[in-house]
């Protein structure tokens, strides 16, 4: 192990983080404000991906992809909230993981009628395809370093939206106490439209940036809403900057766990053990911490204030 | 009394329609839905064609093919066998892409007393110790490829080897028949979460430190091309060769075409067959494939095709007596029928004995991504397990 891996595994896991972040996020805000289980919170993981690409490749440039997927994530998001999710809220969370079951299957099907079952592949520009030398030896590839810069960008100005806004003290107010809220006026129908509306939006773009790298698929969304629902609970329900540090420390332990752990056990076992012991062990690692959070703290690392 | 009438004569009816062999029924089971229909669509697409080819006659009698889809899952897979050969009383069953599928689904089928053809599927249990009289394979053994693959780097002089495959039967299968003909060092093993990992930025910066002389990799599907763009976006294209199995195909080059991922042209593989190898029926099939469906066949395509001309030699050497399965069997043990492989044998084990290429992505003339055939890396090669397999 020297520090040139080290180097890249910690950015690696960086990277994994942010794309969490960009999920959890939206995830967190529904949950905790809107008390809603949104499983189909993942296709709008992979809807971004589709759209945002069909964009990018019509357009022949990613980066007004990237700006025209924002909108039409907005306006997906407020239909289906207005739509299907409206009904769900006073019903309980079994109803809720049902139905949006139900949409991911639904969302699925669309996609597959629309861009077939082939999945879609989106090209980057030059500029953004190569890699970089961050000196020390350190070579890295161009874009994933893009994409932690802009998820940073996006904390960035969801930390300014949340706690520096009017719509901001709103989903606050939201978070901590749904019911108060509504008792002193808040249109509750009007926040939770714009709060499912930039989730989606999150989503979107965390299914886009990452389609260069994986490519569009149908269903690429259920497996990153599993590591986001495990960082959702990691961080506190309701909380953005919960969300976030839990997605960092989420990455690197997936990442690190990954590419060192097999290495750590071949200190105590065999090579044939440690070689396959080292990606089951690595893979239960988050869903270890989860459990131990769960068991100390189960209101998550960092709840909204005043949140019961 | 008129129910007992009307019911018996509709009993009659359905004992009488088996015994009406007028048509020859095949059921061809492959996948239709979720992600990897692609591969599935391909293999439809060369069934249609083979029986358009044979004017849709096997023997005088009418062919009908009944697909039915295992949704990726070996479960459905079973269901769906079971429909064809209780319900639908098809006369063969022909298909499957997944390993798991048709090990679940191989004993509905055999214990019924009929003939099953893989088209693609090649589990070391139905080559070795569970093989079967009734069970025949028209593509490969899974172990064979892969081998032909370490020999591969063998004779490029390979010396380091760094292997990162998926953490699932075909992908351990995969790597052990590498590792049991390369001779090289191996110097990094990564095995990934299947199917759900999508992002090897941990194994890529793996690979870049222990900087092998190659690079080997399986992963089928929609996660090859994903596998393949992360690979060069770390900078490993230029400077690791990278050798695969199944994993560039016609199904995944087009989409690399498109997007101008020039670094693929060169890459390397190993495949009993190739669509430029020069045997008549080949030529016919690969033309007529392109000029019908407007892309090249995949060598799942390729299988298919074989599949239903296997079938055909086997029901005109019984001329058309679909319930004589020993005049069947002994038909299909020849393998006497023109394969878009060229000539091969059946091993005892009822897998091929045949040739597997090197073959290389490369440009054709119109300027579309496909696969060239080399040279032979291993002749009339047979698979590990045939010295298990006692037929009666």
């Amino acid at each position: 192990m020297d520090y040139v891996l080290l180097t890249e595994q910690v950015l690696n896991g960086f990277q994994l983080g942010i794309i969490l972040f960009l999920m959890a996020a939206g995830l967190t805000l529904v949950f905790g404000i809107m008390d809603l289980v949104n499983l189909a919170h993942g296709s709008m993981f992979m809807i971004g991906a589709f759209v945002g690409g069909t964009f990018a490749l019509l357009t022949g440039s990613f980066v007004l992809g990237v700006i025209l997927m924002v909108p039409a994530m907005l306006v997906i998001g407020v239909v289906v909230e207005m739509t299907t999710l409206r009904t769900l809220y006073p019903r309980d969370h079994l109803d809720q993981v049902l139905a949006t079951f139900g949409l991911i299957l639904f969302f699925n099907e669309a996609v597959r009628l629309i861009w077939g079952p082939e999945g879609l592949v989106v090209p980057l520009p030059d500029y953004l395809d190569g890699i970089v030398s961050l000196g020390f030896g350190i070579t890295y590839p161009v874009y994933r370093i893009v994409i932690i810069v802009i998820g940073l960008l996006v904390a960035f100005g969801l930390y300014l939206l949340v706690g520096k806004t009017r719509i901001g003290m709103l989903i606050r107010a939201g978070a901590s106490n749904r019911t108060m809220a509504g008792a002193l006026g808040v249109n509750i129908p009007k926040l939770f439209s714009i709060v499912f509306g930039i989730g989606a939006v999150l989503a979107g773009l965390a299914g886009l940036i990452i389609t260069p790298i994986t490519q569009a698929a149908i269903g690429m969304g259920e497996d990153v809403l599993i590591l986001a629902f495990v960082v959702i609970v990691i961080g506190g329900i309701g909380s953005i900057r919960g969300a976030f540090i839990a997605s960092i420390v989420t990455g690197l332990i997936d990442t690190l766990g990954r590419s060192f752990l097999d290495v750590l056990l071949l200190l105590f076992l065999p090579a044939n053990a440690a070689e396959s012991a080292g990606p089951a062990v690595s893979s239960m690692l988050i869903y270890i911490l989860m459990a131990a959070i769960l068991f100390f703290r189960p209101q998550g690392l960092f709840p909204p204030k005043g949140a019961q | 009394m008129l129910k007992k009438i009307v019911g018996s004569a509709a009993l009659l009816t359905l004992l009488a329609s088996p015994a009406a062999a007028d048509k020859v029924k095949i059921g061809f089971v492959t996948t239709l839905t979720t992600p990897v229909a692609v591969i599935g669509k391909d293999m439809r697409d060369a069934v249609d064609l083979a029986v358009e080819h044979i004017g849709g006659k096997m023997a005088n009698l009418d062919v009908e093919i009944i697909y039915a889809d295992d949704e990726f899952n070996s479960q459905k897979g079973k269901q769906a066998t079971e429909r064809l050969v209780l319900s639908d009383n098809v006369d063969i069953v022909a298909g499957y892409i997944w390993s798991n599928v048709l090990l679940a689904s191989a004993p509905v089928v055999l214990n019924e007393g009929k003939i099953l053809i893989s088209a693609n599927a090649g589990p070391s249990p139905l080559a070795g110790a569970q093989c079967n009289q009734n069970f025949f394979n028209i593509a490969w053994q899974n172990d064979q490829t892969p081998m032909a693959l370490g020999e591969l780097l063998n004779q490029e002089g390979v010396e380091s080897l760094y292997l990162v495959a998926p953490n699932y039967a075909a992908g351990q299968n995969m790597v052990a028949g590498v590792e049991r003909t390369f001779k090289g060092k191996i110097v990094g093993k990564d095995m990934t979460v299947w199917p759900s990992q999508r992002d090897w930025s941990a194994e890529l910066s793996k690979v870049k430190a222990a900087k092998p002389e190659g690079v080997f990799t399986f992963y089928p599907g929609p996660a090859g091309p994903a596998f393949i763009k992360q690979y060069q976006q770390a900078g490993l294209a230029g400077t690791v060769p990278l050798y695969s199995v199944y994993t560039l195909d016609s199904i995944s080059l087009p989409l690399f075409q498109k997007a101008n991922m020039e670094t693929v042209l060169g890459t390397k593989m190993t495949q009993f067959w190739a669509p430029d190898l020069d045997n008549p029926a080949n030529k016919k099939f690969v033309a007529d494939f392109r000029a019908k469906y407007g892309r090249y066949p995949s060598f799942y395509a390729a299988q298919s095709y074989d599949s239903i001309m296997y079938i055909k030699s086997a029901i005109e050497a019984v001329n058309g007596d679909v319930l004589n399965t020993a005049g069947m069997r002994a038909a299909l043990k020849k393998a006497d029928f023109p394969s878009v492989r060229g000539k091969f044998t059946m091993g005892n084990n009822h897998f091929p004995i045949q040739n597997f290429y090197e073959r290389t992505v490369v440009k054709d003339a119109d300027g579309n991504w496909t696969t060239a055939g080399g040279r032979v890396v291993l002749k009339d090669h047979q698979d590990p397990y045939a010295s298990q397999c006692k037929m009666p």
